[in-house]
C-alpha cells in the first residue's frame, strides 16, 4: 500500500501585509535582516504571519504542516545567519537565482542555539498535532556549501561541525512526524559528495525519531550521489520532477527507492499552477518505476519563497487535492 | 566591424587619446520624484497623471544635466521613467500579467511578471524617453534596454514552457523597439543581460537572441552588452562571438580579481570597464580610479576602452553617485593626458606576459 502525503518544502513567501510591515520595521538594507534577537514588534509580525500560513495549510488540507520559515531572510543559510559565532557579510547570489543572501562566515565554534526549535514550538501553540507536524532544515552538505569557514580550517572538519550543529538543532525540536532536510547542493555541487557528505546526513538524521527525507533539487541527482543516498540512514529521498523528471525516473527505475520518497512535482520557481492531474501523473510515474513504497510525499520541487502569494496558495491547494483524490495503490 | 566609437568624441575633447566616459544607466531618483509616484497612486490626492508626467520630464532633464556637469561624454537620463528593469518592459508587453510581488533579497521585492500567452507589443517602450533626453542633452545619449534573455529568465513562464522560445519571441520585440529607436536617431544602444551571469551555460541562447536583434541594426549604431556579478570565465571567450561592439562589465566590485580572464585569448571587442563600485557609498579617489582604468588597459588598447561604473547607480545616495562620476571623468581625462605624454606603460598582458 502506498500512501500519498501532501506536504511542502517550507521557506514560504511572506503574506503581502507582512512584507510591508517588516520592510517598515526592518528597512531595506542588509543590516536590518534577522539576527536572532528581533524586538517585540518584529516578533509579533512573524507570529501573526506564521499563524496565517498554518491556517492556510490546514484549510487547504495538507497532510503535514510546516511553520513556514518566514524568518529565513537568508533562505537555507538562515540557521547560521542568526548564530552568534557567525558573521554576516555582503550579499551573494543564491544558487542560480536572481535572489541573494548574506554571506555567512563561521568565525568560532558552532554550538546548537535552538533557533529553529523555537519557531517550530509555535506549531504546538497553534494546536497542530504532532502527527501533522513537519520540520524543515537545510541539510548539512548544502549549509556547509552556502557558508564560508573561517574557523575550522578544513572542508571535512567544517562539514562535520555543521552536521553536529544541525543535529543539535534537530535534537531540540518538539515532536514532529517528518523532517525534510533540503539538500539542493547535492545536485549543484555533486562533485564534492563523498563518504563524509553522507556521514554528515546520517549524523543529522540520527538525532530524531521522525521520518527523515533528504530533499534535492535544481535538477536530477547524479547517479553516484543517489547511490550514496540509498545507503544513508534516512527514510526517503526527494527528487526534482520539475527540472529533472526524466533523470529522476531513470534513477528510480535503475536503483529503486527507500520505503519513502518525495516527488517534487510542483514548481517552486514558476507561477503556473499545476493541476492535480499533472501532479498525480508525476507521482504515478515514480511509483511505476519503484513498485509499491510505503509513502510518496507530494511536494514542490524547491522552497516556495520565489512565488507571489496568490499562486503559492493555489499550489498548496493543488497538492492537497491531489493527495485526497489519488487512490492508495496496492 | 565598423568603428562606431569615434562619433562620440566631443568636438572640444582636450586630448589625442579618448577614453569614452559614460554610465550604465540608472541613477538615484530625486526624492520628490518618488513622492510624486506615491501621490499619483493616492486616490485622495489631486495629483494627476499629467502632473506625474511633468515630474518625470523634470527628473529626466535634471539628471541628464547632472551627467553633463560631471563631464560624461555620453549621457543617459538615469532611467527616471523606469521603476524596475524587467517590470517596466512587461508593463508594455501584451500576453502577461502581474500576479504579485516576489522577493529579491531581504525585504526588497519586485512585481514579477508572468507570461500567460504569446507575447506581443503594440506601443513603443523607450522612444519617448530617448527623444526627450536627446532633446534636452548637449552630449550624445545612450539608451539602455533590458535584453530578451533577462526578460525571459526573470519573468514567470506560464505559457511557453521553454526559455528559448520565450527569449526568441522577446528578442523580436526588442528588435522592433531598437528599430524604432534607431529611426528616432539613437546611435548608442546598450542591451542589459545580467541574467547571463546567473546561468552562464545559456550563452549560446543569448548569442542567438543578439543575432536576431543585431541583424537589422545599421553599421554606425553602436551596440553594447552589459553583464554583471557573475563568473566571467564561464562565458569567456564564447561571448566574443556575440554581434556587439562593446562589453560593459562589472569588475571594480571584485577588485579586478577576474580581469585576467579577458587576457587570454585576446579580447577582440571594445571593453567598457567598471571602475567604481556601485554597492559601496565610499567615493573612490581619482588616484584609485586611475589605477582601475590601467587594469582595463591590460586588456584593450586605449582606443577600445570605455570607462563606466560597475552597474546602475540607483541605490547610492545621489550626491555620492555624482561625486563618483565626477571623479571617474577626471581620472579618465588625467589618464588620457598621461597617455598623450607617453607616461603610461600600456602593458597589455597578451603582449608582455610576465
Amino acid at each position: 500500500m502506498t500512501a500519498f502525503v501532501a506536504t511542502t518544502t517550507g521557506v514560504y513567501p511572506l503574506p503581502d501585509w507582512a512584507k510591508d510591515a517588516l520592510a517598515d520595521l526592518k528597512g531595506h538594507q542588509r543590516g536590518g535582516l534577522v539576527s536572532g534577537d528581533e524586538g517585540a514588534e518584529v516578533t509579533d509580525v512573524y507570529d501573526r504571519a506564521r499563524a496565517e500560513v498554518v491556517d492556510l495549510q490546514r484549510d487547504a488540507g495538507l497532510d503535514r504542516v510546516v511553520e513556514g520559515q518566514l524568518r529565513w531572510d537568508d533562505m537555507l543559510a538562515h540557521p547560521l545567519a542568526v548564530h552568534d559565532n557567525v558573521e554576516t557579510g555582503g550579499i551573494v547570489r543564491y544558487y542560480d537565482n536572481n535572489n541573494f543572501y548574506r554571506d555567512v562566515r563561521v568565525v568560532d565554534e558552532l554550538t546548537a542555539d535552538g533557533d529553529v526549535a523555537a519557531d517550530l514550538a509555535a506549531l504546538a501553540d497553534l494546536d497542530v498535532v504532532p502527527e501533522a507536524r513537519q520540520a524543515v532544515l537545510p541539510g548539512p552538505y548544502s549549509l556547509a556549501d552556502l557558508a564560508t569557514d573561517a574557523h575550522y580550517g578544513g572542508e571535512g572538519d567544517f562539514l562535520e561541525a555543521v552536521a553536529e550543529f544541525l543535529a543539535g538543532e534537530v535534537a531540540a525540536l518538539p515532536e514532529v512526524a517528518t523532517l525534510f532536510l533540503l539538500e539542493p547542493s547535492l545536485v549543484t555541487a555533486a562533485d564534492g559528495v563523498d563518504d563524509a557528505a553522507t556521514a554528515a546526513i546520517d549524523r543529522v538524521a540520527d538525532a530524531t525519531d521522525a521520518d527523515v527525507v533528504v530533499h534535492t533539487y535544481w535538477g536530477a541527482l547524479d547517479e553516484a550521489v543517489y547511490g550514496r543516498l540509498l545507503d544513508a540512514a534516512v527514510d526517503g529521498v526527494g527528487h526534482d520532477f520539475v527540472h529533472g523528471r526524466e533523470g529522476s525516473l531513470e534513477l528510480l527505475a535503475e536503483h529503486g527507492s527507500h520505503d519513502q520518497l518525495a516527488v517534487g512535482a510542483v514548481a517552486g520557481r514558476n507561477s503556473r499552477v499545476e493541476s492535480p492531474a499533472e501532479i498525480r501523473d508525476a507521482a504515478e510515474a515514480a511509483v511505476e518505476r519503484v513498485g509499491a513504497v510505503e509513502t510518496v510525499y507530494l511536494t514542490p520541487n524547491t522552497e516556495l519563497c520565489y512565488l507571489p502569494v496568490g499562486r503559492f496558495e493555489a499550489k498548496l491547494r493543488a497538492l492537497a487535492e491531489t493527495a485526497q483524490t489519488t487512490e492508495v495503490t496496492a | 566591424m565598423t568603428d562606431t566609437r569615434e562619433q562620440f568624441r566631443p568636438p572640444d575633447h582636450p586630448h589625442d587619446h579618448f577614453l569614452l566616459t559614460t554610465v550604465v544607466g540608472s541613477y538615484p531618483k530625486p526624492k520628490w520624484l518618488n513622492r510624486a509616484r506615491e501621490l499619483v497612486a493616492d486616490e485622495d490626492s489631486k495629483f494627476t497623471e499629467a502632473h506625474f508626467a511633468e515630474a518625470k520630464d523634470d527628473a529626466a532633464r535634471l539628471v541628464t544635466g547632472e551627467h553633463e556637469r560631471c563631464g560624461l561624454d555620453v549621457v543617459v537620463d538615469g532611467e527616471m521613467r523606469r521603476n524596475e528593469m524587467v517590470e517596466y518592459f512587461f508593463r508594455r508587453i501584451d500576453g502577461c500579467e502581474f500576479p504579485g510581488r516576489v522577493k529579491v533579497w531581504g525585504h526588497n521585492y519586485f512585481d514579477k511578471p508572468a507570461v500567460v500567452d504569446e507575447v506581443s507589443c503594440s506601443e513603443p517602450w523607450l522612444v519617448d524617453e530617448y527623444e526627450f533626453t536627446a532633446g534636452v542633452a548637449t552630449r550624445p545619449v545612450k539608451v539602455p534596454i533590458t535584453g530578451p534573455y533577462t526578460l525571459a529568465r526573470w519573468s514567470f513562464d506560464e505559457a511557453y514552457g521553454s526559455t528559448e522560445a520565450l527569449a526568441h519571441d522577446l528578442a523580436d520585440l526588442v528588435n522592433e523597439e531598437i528599430d524604432r529607436l534607431v529611426a528616432a536617431g539613437a546611435r548608442y544602444i546598450q542591451i542589459d543581460e545580467p541574467a547571463l551571469a546567473t546561468t552562464p551555460d545559456d550563452h549560446a541562447l543569448v548569442g542567438e537572441c543578439l543575432e536576431r536583434i543585431a541583424a537589422d541594426v545599421p553599421e554606425d549604431v553602436r551596440l553594447g552588452l552589459h553583464v554583471c556579478y557573475g563568473d566571467y570565465s564561464r562565458i569567456y571567450p564564447e561571448m566574443l562571438e556575440f554581434p556587439v561592439h562593446e562589453f560593459d562589465l562589472e569588475l571594480a566590485n571584485g577588485d579586478y580579481e577576474q580581469i585576467d580572464v579577458f587576457t587570454e585569448p585576446e579580447f577582440t571587442k571594445d571593453l567598457a570597464l567598471g571602475v567604481v563600485d556601485v554597492h559601496d557609498a565610499e567615493v573612490e579617489s581619482v588616484a584609485r580610479i586611475k589605477a582601475n582604468i590601467l587594469q582595463g588597459l591590460r586588456v584593450v588598447p586605449p582606443e577600445r576602452l570605455t570607462v563606466s561604473p560597475d552597474c546602475g547607480l540607483k541605490l547610492l545616495p545621489r550626491e555620492v553617485a555624482y561625486e563618483k562620476m565626477a571623479n571617474m571623468v577626471q581620472a579618465a581625462r588625467e589618464v588620457e593626458a598621461e597617455l598623450d605624454a607617453g607616461e603610461v606603460d600600456v602593458g597589455r598582458v597578451s603582449a608582455s606576459a610576465d
